[in-house]
């Protein structure tokens, strides 16, 4: 394929990339910038909804969209209250101290990969997209009679993957909105802020970390189930979101909603641009060094502001 | 007796026990044994850097990769003989986490977890590229015939056991000396309170970069040890459930302890051995055991006995 | 402690039961001809978990049918046989274990089992350092590569090279001679990017392009415009949990317009053909191991070994339509056991002491004809290299159904010996 051509196609795979890390990091990034959680076990909360939007929509049989619709509302619900439970059950009790937080999650992680192996089993299975329409593209070139539009060959994306970039954008502005214009948001931030003036304040902090937890895992639950009918459900498909939730989030700057936004952005869509222009593994191996020294001479982030 | 000397005959004395075990198993204990004493030669590597400087690396498997490529590839490649090949696996080992150190050390806290993380993954992503030579994730075998020591056969059950365990007593015998001279104390200083430790006037940059560097080629020790007593070589081991790994047990067996990391590989061995015979599911089993762990004792198995029986304890 | 065994006493009484004759004989009694009735004990290295546990699990299935097969016709030199399974975790470390355990723990007489082949590379020096006869069923090139010991062998699938090299005349004679590759990165996938290369290069055709996609990945439409126009045929192999997604992707990625396509059912084992996104196969070629679905010509071996597992005529599960096997590989398994059956008996096997006698035996095989025992159709082993070579199909995609196009001969699989493991000491 042409350089140009070849280009947009990894824009638009990398804007899906994207779009879906946003929204599992944001996750994250919530739950270290209001509790100081690193929580390992997030690719799991990830993989839960995964699997539990196979089951919901196998249930429903007959119409996809159904299905679909009903995972969306299903599983993030049952992924935030599990993780309301691990709050409530070990982080809590153990008074969210940092090591013990990292170890304790750990152990939820094994936990809920292998409930899922036993449970779901070990095979990859898909989910029916609700539609799922092939877009060819245009492309157009200075030719020999002018300026031409064609269809370049393999140029194309899907109409449900044009839903899951337009779906994200809006479950970020509403997420935006909740955390900047309603009650909710203002007590996460006053946490967040400063736990100690928010509990003297009155505000229910222990009540806050639960909700809080339980939304970061309803976060990453609901992108799975938005990229579930393009990839496949699969017990440890936990991993690799982790990963790179923790990139972005560290990239982002800790806490920091933009930052996370635009880290994701920047690490969804690099990944696929480098692989342009390099041999796959070799762009991976590129990649991952880069996120690293980033990191090293930036430790605050690329979007963060230096620790005073 | 003073706990200097307490620690020391401890020290000793499992040293001897092990030895004594080497015969007196029946031999799939034996087997066991002796690589447990390799993982957790491994784990006393890790712990030098968790345990004592406090920090948390997720990245310790390309340490102990760059131990097991460095024999593996020089005896394959270079046909170098297991002395010689130990040695570069240990340079191997100690020049990356040189260079690692350098870098990752401007961070601190989760940035240093991940920094360590992205690492070790560019360094799994490194062996699968140069596929050629490593053969990638499936790895590949060191011939039975090289692995030996002059006329000593290392494949043979006895000797295998006693070479793992001059492995492990050397590792356990550097961190124990490591932590009697003050060079432990300002690490535990920098744990504790790095501020201050830096306000006493030690150098707590290079303290970090020393811990780094011994954590590092102590764990690509073990990682070389690996390779030769067990003949395999294979990116799996430099794969991020392999910096996990260390990890747990060091948690597990007591953070901070000289003998909490054999403990806790001991255990965690067991732990998967005994209850893959109940269960397929038996990660499972050790997911509730962490979170037991993490809930009712803290400090590990060795770190609560400290804690509250005896205060002696290294 | 016990290991778990998957056929304990029950499960063998009811075998005998079904076998009707011996219903009422007590266990004992039913192999009393043999010196000893202790059972032999075949230590089974299983992938419950980890990545390969989708194959595992019909490992484990095949390897159930078969022991109840041998059992019922009177078992191994008149003794039971009896499975002892352990889970490797997919991963070396663990398989090596388990082989200690076998060989120290369970007192197995042999260890068998396990696809992956970064667990038989890891398991192998232990086989070898135990003299624990070790009989995988991987189809990696790493047996006859020489890489091994002489406890290990693979007498019951045929290897990566001559799979990957007797497709080549069908492919250039028949789809296109202009080929891009595209194949996991790392030694199972160079090992079909090096031995098809070369092959199609002998029969004149040639590789325009080679792709090679990270293991890590999880999406693949940014790799596919690297396939140059000019492309004749796309040769793919894929495995692990992404294989869907990479498949339909490539279908989603040339729309209306593809060239002709040749896979690897590795791609889409354990995949049901029916999968929403994957109707653009509709006439593409497959090399299978076995062909999945029940073919016109289906021999009275391949009905007897779909029913014993328990398959139906679609290569599923005849309990759940949507639980697909992977079928390109479990028989594997059970001719395995058929062949540590023959070997014991060749070798008259009474314990331990016997095993380098059983790996002499086995050496000694050549020609197998299709059987009951080779229901994947008729095999030689090669004593030299300790790897089998057989048959293999192509089959195209029609009506949703893999339809068997071409049988190769053992001829086209055959090779250059690159090892003499006969040579060695025990």
């Amino acid at each position: 394929m042409e350089f140009g051509p070849h280009l947009l196609l990894a824009v638009l795979e990398g804007a899906v990339g994207a779009a879906v890390l946003a929204l599992t990091a944001l996750g994250l990034s919530l739950v270290f910038g209001v509790m100081r959680v690193v929580n390992v076990a997030h690719g799991e909360f990830f993989m839960l909804g995964a699997v539990i939007a196979w089951f919901v929509a196998t249930s429903f049989g007959g119409q996809p969209a159904v299905g679909f619709v009903a995972a969306l509302a299903v599983a993030p619900l049952i992924a935030g209250l599990v993780a309301v439970l691990v709050d409530r059950l070990i982080l809590k009790p153990v008074k969210y101290d940092p090591e013990a937080t990292i170890v304790g999650t750990i152990g939820v992680l094994y936990i809920l990969q292998q409930t899922a192996l036993m449970t779901y089993g070990p095979e990859a299975r898909p989910v029916e997209p609700p539609f799922s329409h092939r877009i060819a593209l245009p492309w157009f070139e200075w030719g020999e009679n002018g300026f031409a539009m064609f269809y370049p060959w393999g140029l194309s994306t899907n109409s449900y993957k044009l839903f899951v970039i337009a779906a994200a954008i809006v479950i970020l502005l509403v997420f935006w909105l909740v955390m900047t214009r309603s009650r909710a948001g203002l007590l996460m931030r006053a946490t967040q802020l400063d736990r100690e003036t928010a509990l003297a304040f009155g505000i229910p902090v222990s009540r806050v970390y639960s909700v809080v937890f339980g939304l970061g895992a309803g976060l990453a639950a609901l992108a799975a189930v938005l990229i579930v009918p393009i990839q496949q459900a699969h017990y440890l498909m936990g991993h690799d979101p982790l990963l790179l939730s923790f990139i972005v989030v560290i990239i982002g700057g800790l806490g920091s909603i933009r930052g996370t936004v635009l880290a994701a952005v920047l690490i969804g869509m690099s990944d696929g641009i480098i692989s342009v222009f390099l041999s796959p593994t070799l762009s991976k191996i590129i990649a991952t060094l880069l996120v690293a020294l980033v990191l090293v001479f930036r430790p605050q982030g690329l979007f963060g502001k230096k620790p005073a | 007796m003073s706990s200097g000397a307490r620690s020391t005959l401890l020290h000793l004395g499992l040293i001897a026990l092990l030895f004594v075990l080497a015969f007196a198993l029946p031999s799939y204990h034996q087997g066991n044994l002796a690589r447990i004493m390799v993982l957790a030669t491994y784990a006393i590597g890790y712990n030098v850097l968790f345990g004592y400087a406090g920090l948390l690396s997720l990245g310790h498997a390309m340490f102990f990769g760059a131990g097991m490529y460095g024999l593996g590839l020089a005896m394959q490649y270079g046909g170098l003989g297991v002395i010689p090949a130990f040695a570069v696996g240990l340079i191997c080992a100690a020049v990356l986490s040189t260079v690692v150190a350098l870098l990752a050390l401007r961070t601190i806290g989760v940035a240093f977890m991940i920094v360590t993380l992205m690492f070790a993954q560019a360094g799994y992503l490194t062996v699968l590229y140069f596929g050629a030579w490593t053969r990638g994730d499936e790895g590949f075998v060191i011939a039975q015939s090289a692995r030996a020591i002059g006329g000593l056969d290392l494949t043979d059950p006895t000797t295998r056991y006693l070479a793992a365990l001059v492995l492990f007593s050397a590792a356990l015998l550097i961190t124990a000396r490591m932590m009697q001279v003050s060079f432990g104390s300002v690490l535990i200083g920098v744990r504790e309170n790095e501020e201050r430790t830096r306000m006493l006037g030690y150098d707590v940059f290079r303290h970090k970069l020393a811990a780094v560097v011994i954590s590092g080629t102590i764990s690509g020790a073990a990682g070389a040890g690996y390779a030769v007593l067990f003949g395999y070589v294979g990116a799996t081991f430099t794969s991020v459930q392999y910096s996990i790994f260390p990890l747990l047990w060091v948690l597990l067996g007591g953070a901070g302890t000289t003998i909490g990391p054999l403990v806790g590989t001991l255990f965690m061995f067991y732990l998967i051995d005994y209850s893959s015979g109940l269960t397929n599911a038996y990660m499972l089993i050790a997911g509730v055991v962490l979170v037991l762990l993490t809930l009712f004792a803290r400090a590990g198995l060795v770190g609560e006995i400290r804690k509250r029986w005896v205060a002696w304890l290294p | 402690m016990t290991p778990r065994t998957m056929t304990n006493r029950r499960t063998l009484l009811k075998g005998a039961a079904a076998g009707g004759l011996l219903a009422a004989a007590p266990l004992a009694a039913r192999f009393a001809s043999a010196q000893s009735a202790a059972p032999i004990r075949i230590g089974f290295q299983q992938h419950s978990t980890g990545i390969g546990a989708a194959y595992g699990r019909w490992y484990g299935r095949t390897t159930e049918a078969a022991v109840k097969m041998i059992n019922d016709a009177g078992g191994i030199n008149g003794r039971p046989v009896e499975i002892v399974a352990e889970d490797d975790g997919t991963d070396p470390k663990r398989g090596a274990e388990v082989l200690e355990k076998f060989a120290n723990q369970s007192n197995c007489d042999v260890a068998f089992g396990t696809l992956f082949s970064h667990v038989v590379i890891g398991s192998a020096p232990a086989a070898g350092e135990l003299k624990l006869p070790y009989f995988v069923v991987s189809e990696g090139h790493h047996v006859a590569s020489g890489m091994l010991n002489r406890y290990t062998l693979q007498p019951g699938i045929t290897d990566v090279k001559s799979q990957v090299q007797a497709m080549a005349p069908y492919v250039s004679e028949n789809l296109g001679k202009k080929v891009t590759m595209i194949y996991p990165d790392f030694a199972f996938g160079h090992d079909h990017r090096d031995y098809f290369s070369a092959a199609i290069k002998e029969q004149g055709g040639e590789v325009l392009e080679m792709i090679a996609i990270p293991p890590t990945e999880t999406s693949f439409t940014k790799y596919f415009p690297k396939i140059p126009r000019d492309t004749e045929v796309v040769y793919h192999v894929m495995v692990g949990p992404a294989v869907l997604t990479f498949v339909k992707e490539l279908g989603e990625f040339f729309g209306p317009s593809r060239p002709e396509i040749f896979g690897f059912i590795d791609s889409l084992e354990a995949v049901d053909l029916a999968s929403p996104g994957l109707e653009f196969l509709e006439g593409t070629y497959f090399w299978e191991g076995n062909p999945r679905y029940a073919q016109e010509d289906q021999t009275s071996h391949d009905k007897l070994f779909r029913e014993a597992v328990g398959v139906d005529a679609n290569g599923a599960s005849v309990s759940d339509p949507k639980d697909v096997s992977t079928y390109a590989h479990m028989f594997g398994c059970w001719e395995t056991l058929h062949i540590i059956k023959a070997g014991m008996e060749a070798a008259n096997y009474q314990g331990p002491e016997d095993r380098a006698k059983l790996i002499e035996a086995v050496e000694a095989m050549t020609d197998m004809p299709e059987s009951d025992a080779h229901p994947q159709g008729p095999k030689r082993f090669n004593g030299k290299t300790h790897q089998v070579f057989g048959v293999q199909y192509i089959s195209r995609v029609e009506n949703g159904k893999l339809v068997k196009v071409h049988t190769t001969s053992i001829e086209d699989t055959l090779y250059p010996d690159e090892v003499d493991y006969t040579t060695m000491s025990f």
